[in-house]
């Protein structure tokens, strides 16, 4: 008898079991590693809104940057993942390519509380395609030491001013190269162009044709290539990337950079840094009518176009964009709610650098919003390479870029 | 492969006569490979052909649409294609070249005998073992603008005034990646060189120098003679190898800088992986596939001509 | 110039300058390995310092106690299950591709049938296929099955890269083994299966452990496939747990060194250990004994 009630318990559990497990709704997310919030982030708010959702598994895979692209094209559409974590210049080209869903219609609350150009990099062809979930711009980084020994007491606020600053610290001979730039032949380059385009005036792309050759942008690249020219940016710059002028910076051996937010971290690093203490963070310096500009580097969430729980990925993808996590972690990446940088959590973790974004937010540039952008970027990259490297004119070159942009728009 | 097998008078044992249970138990033992390669290599290859056939362009709007060989004189008619072609072939031989030639040297070397040249016939493999990523990565940090070992040996020697972005002109840069090859490989063909050397009849050396004949002429005509089958062998071997490249330049380059290093499976992946462009993938592939269908020919060739040659 | 001396002194001559050579041999050969390991030793500032330091100021074994150790970063810990997958996966492709392969070579080598010619040659084919060619419908059924990520697939990938080369390389092992063998034990009542195992194997054991070693390496090597099939560690192999020290915006050439030095210690052990073999692998393929 005891026997019986023991097989016949142990077979309602295993239905239980069953039942309970085939309510269960997994999801497969995908995120990357070594930048934006950390793996320990990511699993803690994970796990949170598990804890919240009992009906709903959440499955994290980490890769590497570099990887993100392939691993979303070759699962998209196979259901492979239902959330991914995309990238702002991806947009265009997975709305078209069918990789990943619209998603439903935010509430105008949240929508106006939200940077507008951060929601902007998700918008293709009057839909959005993503939650913005990381937010990343570029600021220009000052060494406060040099500045001061140079006789400024603050960091410029237009290009004109940073050019006499730096003019006076080259002639002073405090430092030979004060400008570094990230301007190597990768995707960092378009990030600088989209900034200086924009403080020119310009665009790279209206409507999704490129509008590459016309005066503003030649005015931009002018600047760029005099820049240089007159000693005044480090000619290396044309070979370095965020990291190599971290490494510039960090060594003393310039008073201005433009880069990610995270390079406040790594220059403050005693292990890797010699000016900790000295730097300053500030708004990319405007020009003329532009009082600001700057790139957006952020990423957003997306649901995959191949996912069988989209109404579920949703849920995920608005808890972990939503205000309790990233009020929660906002260390490696700061918040897209703009209520939220009032907060003591937020602020507390970065204040020189939040006190900052707060108002750079509000001038970001996104990069083209093309479906051929990746050959679009790959194509300019070397062309504005051929004008710094003076092989070609600004005026040459951009109208070479403006014909083979137009070629790949077909 | 004219011998007879004579058959056996009496067969206790499975399989031992008739030629029609050799032939059942030949695909017996055939049948797992067999199966494994069909659908792991010839199912996707046909699938691929498919591919080429179609519109796969996932950003086009005639995706899907059936397109015959449209594809193919898509491909072959863009410049692109040659480009990427003409450097891979640029690619296939100068690294061949300097893999042959310095392999050649180093069998020269190997074979003698002079104290110490057993422990370097052990160490010379050693590029070759480590693993193609392993060497890439490597390479690429040698080769480091700022921090690499490369500029700073130079530097040091005096031989460069300032240190030199070594992967970041085009031309430059794929000579790079030749020599990451060539350190690599080199070895490899080295070993092959070693080994028919070692055939070689001694009392022919002595013969030629008895004869009066110098170090370039014993080997022109003793050495060379008999090292030209096992260098068509090795030649034709390696240059299909280094066509199908890749692993080296998506560590290295990346296809950069300005597509200098844009090899031709780097193509097919770039247009598959980033561009979307599916069919146009599949169809670079496969004018490879065809490109070494004819490698493959020319090998068996080669190799049935050594046969007859022994 | 000096009027030439006795033969004695010009082999002597002869044997300093291929010593010079050698050495200048050596020196090609190993600074590179030397570089990539003196790197993983070096605190990261001495890395990134201009000029560099040679030899640099600090050096340590920190990082490879971070990736075997308790308490290191994460991501140094996992390149342990890395190591742990290519390991496993290496070894189950090696020793199911001997088994697989030295019956499908037999077969070529022994028996005769049908399309024999043209199936070795497709064989070939397939061989060298690069594959980019077959990547796309490969990954569309793979993730259907829901074979991805796992170390099985890999597996299966692999054996189909490297059953064709041992097929092709064992063949002429099998072929130089004298028939007179086989044709006594079959009159002695032998079935063609017990004198692959008896005779076959045993004699062509030295081919069997160079093909195995070469088909070890080939796994231990392949980077396309497990870039593309794996993402986390349940499968992920070394090469693509390299390419993960590339970050988004920072690169890690310290971890990329260290991690280079563990992926090439079991190569380099089994290229000094067995050089014979695959001395013999490599050329056996055209030698006939």
């Amino acid at each position: 008898m005891a026997k019986k009630s023991i097989v016949l318990f142990a077979l309602m559990a295993l239905v239980g079991a069953g039942l309970w497990a085939a309510d269960k709704v997994v999801l497969n997310a995908l995120f990357m590693k070594q930048a934006g919030f950390s793996e320990e982030d990511i699993t803690a708010g994970t796990k949170d809104f598990m804890d919240k959702n009992p009906g709903i598994q959440v499955n994290l895979t980490f890769v590497a940057y570099e990887e993100l692209e392939q691993k979303i094209l070759t699962a998209a559409a196979a259901g492979g993942y239902d959330v991914v974590l995309s990238d702002g210049p991806f947009t265009a080209k997975f709305a078209k390519g069918g990789i990943v869903k619209e998603i439903p219609p935010l509430a105008a609350a949240d929508k106006a509380d939200i940077f507008p150009g951060a929601l902007d990099a998700c918008e293709y062809l009057g839909k959005y395609w993503g939650m913005p979930w990381i937010n990343d711009v570029r600021y220009l980084f000052y060494n406060k030491k040099m500045l001061q020994q140079a006789g400024f007491k603050n960091p410029p606020a237009t290009l004109d001013e940073m050019i006499a600053q730096a003019k006076a610290l080259k002639a002073k001979k405090i430092v030979e190269y004060p400008i570094v730039l990230p301007w190597n032949q990768a995707e960092t380059l378009t990030c600088d162009f989209t900034t200086i385009t924009a403080l020119f005036g310009g665009a790279m792309a209206k409507d999704g044709k490129p509008t590459l050759y016309n005066d503003a942008n030649k005015k931009a690249l002018d600047w760029m290539v005099a820049a240089i020219k007159q000693g005044l940016v480090n000619p290396k710059s044309i070979t370095y990337g965020e990291d190599d002028i971290n490494g510039v910076f960090a060594g003393g051996n310039a008073a201005f950079m433009f880069n990610w937010t995270y390079a406040y971290g790594v220059t403050n690093d005693p292990s890797q840094s010699k000016v900790v203490g000295d730097v300053g963070i500030a708004m990319i310096p405007g020009n003329g009518k532009v009082k600001s500009a700057t790139v957006n580097g952020g990423q957003p969430l997306s649901i995959a176009s191949g996912s069988k729980h989209p109404n579920e990925a949703w849920a995920y993808i608005l808890y972990m964009t939503g205000k309790d996590f990233q009020r929660a972690h906002p260390t490696n990446s700061l918040p897209i709610w703009r209520s939220l940088y009032d907060d003591p959590n937020v602020v507390k973790s970065n204040p020189d650098v939040v006190k900052v974004a707060k108002t750079q937010y509000d001038y970001i540039v996104n990069r083209p919003k093309v479906p051929y952008y990746s050959a679009f970027s790959s194509m300019l990259q070397v062309k504005i390479q051929e004008a710094l490297l003076g092989r070609k004119s600004a005026d040459q070159a951009l109208k070479e870029a403006q014909t083979e942009g137009e070629a790949l728009a077909q | 492969m004219h011998r007879v097998v004579p058959q056996p008078a009496r067969g206790r044992g499975r399989g031992g006569e008739g030629d029609l249970s050799e032939q059942g138990f030949a695909f017996l033992l055939l049948s797992p490979a067999a199966l494994l390669i069909v659908v792991v290599v010839l199912v996707p290859l046909i699938i691929t052909f498919v591919y080429t056939l179609t519109d796969m362009n996932l950003l086009s709007d005639t995706k899907g649409r059936f397109m015959g060989l449209a594809n193919y004189g898509a491909v072959l008619g863009s410049s692109w294609f040659w480009e990427s072609l003409g450097r891979t072939l640029y690619f296939t031989f100068v690294s061949l070249i300097l893999e042959v030639g310095l392999g050649l040297l180093f069998a020269l070397l190997l074979a003698g005998s002079f104290p110490g040249v057993g422990a370097l016939r052990a160490l010379v493999i050693l590029p070759w073992a480590i693993p193609t990523n392993v060497s890439g990565a490597l390479w690429k940090w040698i080769l480091h603008p700022d921090y690499g070992a490369l500029n700073a040996l130079l530097s040091w020697l005096g031989l460069i005034k300032e240190y030199q972005a070594w992967l970041g002109q085009p031309w430059l840069a794929m000579n790079m990646v030749i020599l990451a090859d060539v350190w690599k490989m080199a070895p490899y063909s080295a070993i092959f060189f070693l080994a028919a050397l070692q055939f070689i009849n001694r009392s022919l050396y002595e013969a030629a120098r008895i004869d009066g004949a110098g170090v370039f002429r014993r080997f022109r005509y003793v050495t060379f003679p008999h090292l030209v089958p096992t260098l068509l062998v090795v030649v034709v071997m390696r240059s299909m190898e280094k066509f199908k490249a890749f692993d080296l330049f998506y560590i290295m380059t990346k296809g950069g800088p300005a597509n200098g290093t844009k090899v031709l499976t780097y193509d097919a992946y770039l247009r598959g992986f980033d561009n979307l462009d599916y069919s146009a993938a599949a169809t670079i592939s496969y004018v490879i596939a065809f490109l070494v269908l004819a490698f493959t020919i020319v090998y068996l060739r080669l190799g049935r001509q050594e046969d007859i040659h022994d | 110039m000096t009027r030439a001396r006795g033969p004695g002194a010009r082999r002597r001559g002869f044997t300093v300058f291929q010593c010079a050579m050698g050495a200048l041999v050596l020196v090609f050969v190993m600074a590179p390995f030397v570089w990539l390991f003196i790197s993983s030793l070096s605190e990261r500032r001495d890395l990134i310092s201009v000029p560099l330091h040679f030899p640099p100021g600090r050096m340590s074994f920190a990082r490879y106690a971070a990736v075997f150790g308790p308490g290191g970063e994460e991501i140094a810990r996992a390149f342990k299950y890395a190591l742990f997958n290519s390991l496993i996966v290496a070894s189950l492709v090696t020793v199911i591709g001997l088994v697989v392969g030295a019956l499908a070579s037999y077969a070529f080598a022994r028996l005769r049938f049908a399309l024999k010619e043209k199936l070795l040659y497709a064989l070939l084919f397939t061989y060298m296929i690069p594959p980019i060619v077959i990547v796309l419908p490969l990954y569309v059924a793979i993730n259907a099955l829901g074979l991805l990520d796992k170390k099985v697939t890999l597996v299966f990938l692999y054996l189909s890269m490297t059953i064709p080369f041992i097929v092709w390389v064992m063949r002429n092992y099998f072929g130089s083994i004298s028939r007179s063998y086989e044709e006594a034990a079959l009159i002695d009542g032998c079935s063609r299966l017990q004198t692959l195992r008896y005779i076959y194997v045993p004699m062509a054991r030295p081919g069997l452990i160079a093909t195995g070693i070469l088909a070890f390496l080939l796994s231990w090597d392949e980077f396309f496939f497990s870039l593309i099939f794996t993402s986390s560690l349940a499968a992920k192999t070394i090469p693509v747990a390299i390419a993960e020290f590339t970050g988004k915006n920072t690169v890690d050439y310290g971890m990329i060194t260290t991690g280079g030095v563990i992926a090439s210690i079991p190569p380099l052990l089994i290229a000094i250990f067995f050089q014979k073999y695959i001395v013999m692998g490599m050329t056996g393929g055209g030698n006939k004994e």
